[in-house]
């Protein structure tokens, strides 16, 4: 049976697509029918199935500078062609070729819903900008490896062209997107851990399961001048609230934070608030809430005039497996709030 | 010492007259064993159902899951320091019934209990769908403070168990499974220790060994025939994905691995227990204590599991660290919580010696079960406990819950066979 045809559009700067160099850096958005430049090796590794029905081209420079309108442009152009794939460059170590490409393939996926696919070096910096939304296979770090990666590409395409399911990046040989899936596999997790370690033992290659994260950190603020005019906040990660969780803040993997009101209050009770974390021995939190949100100490300060103002509002939320995706979520949404309510500093107390 | 594990294989379980096992149908007698829980006046109620892999039913909210036994012959009782007289275990025979389970459920005490299905796509995450359970459903007196509550259910548990296990006491095995750390010949195998960390952080969040507080120890060598013979109980719901039940520990899968490679591909030295207490002072005494006991004993490679997550994050890292120091190679094994989509980091603290790391699931993944025909428990804590969320029971009945909900799911003893892959 023949192979199902599927539909390519092929994006490129303008020195690939064979317009110019440098000179020729700021030209608009155009499209062109068939393939060019690279697209010609590329077509003939694709072979019967898949056919490239259009380049799209963009300056590099131009790109660079008016990328919100280059990427609506490119969505524009590319649409009537109904491709089933896009595929961009490949990029080699160009950086604004590299974001023209991730970005170009991001806005088709999203926009259009078609499977997009790029190449680059791992140095490249729209790497890290795109890896989470586009699949992007290695590439050598100059133009001298177009012969090695047209033929990967091609692989690529014609997967997602066909509708084929893609795999983990080792097998598929793309840079790990960082989603992590889970997965069954044929031995237990001890018997793995024991294979690791004799291999870690020898010398041998081993493959860790989970890569170590860089945490971001974060500088400390400028000192406050005079804490007696400063308002001060109270913050919490600690999950203390009013009593029978209103707005229901989850015990653990919390999907929110909430904001209450202390302004007419001078201490925290066991019959008004209450913790609603559920990572840590909750009985003496909530036979003094204060344990956790020191709110009874904040207003000895505040009347003896250590501090200028304890802020009407405080934030919670819950720590407790909560990720930390969603934890940088929060922390911003409260920072804009504090902020703009002219907060000076704030007390964050976790559990 | 030299540890016979007497197998007698379960595959059903059923009301009887008698606790007897019969053709490798356990029969359990429910007036004895609600009459065994009720001997402690905490409890106001007692209720006993059953439970087999493959039926219809959800069992909500679990606390701890035990596997009945009986000590035949050597030193100590089941479950030493706890129930049985204080005497050290891990020689001699035990008769274990092997494809049981004791489950305690009952009203909430906090919000990290589980659940466990017996069919349907949530069974292939617990190995507990896999055993025929018997639910004791415990309710406390009025005003019973959380404490006090926890202690009830878990003896009460333990001591079912240990009762169920009597039934098979004279009975011959259908297999035996022998424990016993021979003399290593070949010196070129490498020394390796195993140090197994215990969460110790209050309430719901403790562990017993030997009947001693485990925040209250420090880290201590053990043979592991001990922890295989029932020295470690579970006092503790984290998530349910990620506590030992005692359960696990009974049958701790590192040291099952261990030992059928000692002598073969490697020399299995011992076991350095340690605890996941609170405060950083603790935490760095514990990684200190454990880390220095690695090295003292010999080793040159270590296992390093972990119970929890988050904040004994650290006390993973710290051992770590610490271990690898002293120049002993460490394998670690950890879940990952990368939130529901699994774009987030997986983990709440992070050093560079952690370099081979075997991950054993993402536990923020969200997962859909069916409605089941019959809940023993409630199904109410279903939006409160961790993995659980408000809208998280259908109209049905069916749940859409993370799988750290699910009893054992990501189990750091890497009791099962699920990892998470970088996409």
């Amino acid at each position: 049976m023949a192979e199902k045809k599927y539909r390519v559009v092929h994006y490129l700067n303008q020195f690939f697509a064979q317009i110019g160099g440098e000179a020729e850096a700021n030209i608009p958005p155009l499209i062109k029918e068939g393939a060019v430049g690279p697209g010609i090796p590329l077509q003939q590794s694709l072979g019967e199935g898949g056919k490239i029905v259009a380049t799209m081209v963009c300056g590099d420079t131009y790109f660079a500078e008016n990328i919100e309108t280059a990427v609506e442009k490119v969505v524009e152009f590319v649409s009537p062609y109904k491709p089933d794939v896009f595929v961009a460059g490949p990029a080699f170590t160009a950086g604004r070729y590299g974001i023209a490409c991730g970005a170009s393939c991001a806005a088709v996926s999203k926009k259009l819903g078609i499977p997009v696919v790029t190449a680059m070096y791992e140095e490249n910096p729209a790497l890290d900008l795109y890896r989470k939304e586009v699949y992007i296979i290695p590439s050598a770090n100059s133009v001298r490896g177009m012969r090695e990666i047209i033929p990967k590409m091609a692989g690529f395409v014609r997967k997602l062209g066909l509708g084929q399911e893609i795999g983990f990046p080792q097998e598929d040989g793309y840079f790990p997107r960082g989603i992590r899936v889970n997965q069954f596999v044929g031995r237990t997790g001890a018997e793995r851990a024991i294979d690791m370690l004799l291999f870690k033992l020898r010398g041998e290659p081993f493959q860790t399961e989970y890569s170590m994260p860089t945490f971001e950190r974060i500088p400390a603020g400028p000192p406050i001048k005079d804490l007696r005019s400063a308002t001060i906040a109270l913050v919490t990660s600690g999950g203390i609230v009013p009593w029978g969780n209103p707005d229901r803040v989850e015990a653990a993997s919390a999907s929110k934070f909430a904001e209450y009101n202390i302004s007419e209050v001078d201490d925290l009770t066991a019959d008004a608030y209450q913790t609603c974390h559920g990572g840590y021995d909750p009985v003496y939190a909530n036979d003094d809430p204060d344990r956790v949100l020191p709110l009874d100490a904040m207003r000895v300060l505040e009347k003896d005039g250590t501090i200028g103002k304890l802020h009407d509002l405080y934030y919670v939320t819950v720590g407790n497996a909560t990720s930390v995706a969603n934890s940088q979520k929060f922390g911003k949404a409260i920072a804009e709030k504090l902020k703009a309510a002219d907060v000076d500093g704030v007390i964050l107390t976790s559990t | 010492m030299h540890l016979e594990l007497g197998i007698i294989k379960i595959k059903d379980v059923q009301f009887g007259e008698e606790a007897v096992i019969k053709d490798g149908v356990l029969y359990v007698n429910k007036n004895e064993l609600i009459a065994l829980a009720l001997q402690d006046d905490r409890l106001s109620e007692a209720d006993v159902e059953l439970a087999r892999p493959g039926e219809e039913v959800r069992i909500i909210p679990v606390k701890d899951v035990i596997e009945p036994r009986v000590k035949v012959s050597g030193s100590g009782e089941l479950f030493p320091g706890v129930i049985g007289k204080m005497e050290t275990v891990g020689s001699g025979r035990t008769n274990v019934l092997r494809g049981a389970a004791i489950v305690t459920v009952g009203q909430i005490i906090g919000f990290q209990e589980g659940l466990i299905d017996m069919s349907g796509p949530g069974s292939q995450y617990s190995p507990f769908s896999q055993t025929n359970n018997v639910a004791l459903i415990l309710h406390p007196i009025d005003g019973l403070n959380p404490y006090a509550h926890e202690q009830a259910v878990r003896l009460a548990g333990l001591r079912a168990a240990a009762y169920l296990g009597k039934a098979c006491k004279d009975m011959a095995p259908d297999e035996l499974e022998v424990y016993e750390l021979s003399a290593v010949t070949d010196t070129t195998l490498p020394r390796i220790a195993y140090v197994y960390p215990m969460l110790s952080e209050g309430l719901l969040h403790d562990t017993y060994l030997y009947g001693a507080d485990v925040k209250k120890i420090l880290p201590t060598l053990i043979h592991p025939n001990e922890v295989m013979d029932g020295a470690i109980v579970s006092g503790n719901c984290v998530s349910a994905c990620d506590k030992h039940t005692t359960y696990h520990h009974l049958n701790n899968p590192v040291i099952k691995e261990l030992y059928r490679r000692h002598g073969r591909d490697l020399n299995f030295i011992g076991v350095v227990t340690t605890s996941e207490n609170i405060t950083m002072a603790e935490k760095e005494r514990a990684a200190d204590h454990a880390s220095k006991l690695v090295k003292f004993i010999g080793a040159e490679g270590a296992i390093i599991t972990e119970e929890g997550f988050g904040n004994p994050d650290t006390d993973l890292m710290m051992l770590c660290k610490r271990t690898e120091a002293y120049g002993v190679k460490t394998v670690m094994i950890t879940d990952e919580y990368a939130g529901r989509d699994g774009s987030s980091q997986s983990l709440a603290d992070a050093v560079p010696q952690a370099d081979a790391v075997v991950s054993v699931g993402n536990a923020n993944e969200v997962i859909i079960l069916p409605t089941m025909k019959h809940i023993i428990g409630d199904l109410k804590p279903a939006e409160v406990i961790a993995g659980g969320f408000v809208g998280c029971v259908t109209a049905g009945g069916g749940l859409n819950v993370e799988i750290q909900s699910i009893m054992g799911a990501t189990c750091q003893l890497g009791f099962g066979k699920l990892t998470a892959r970088g996409y």
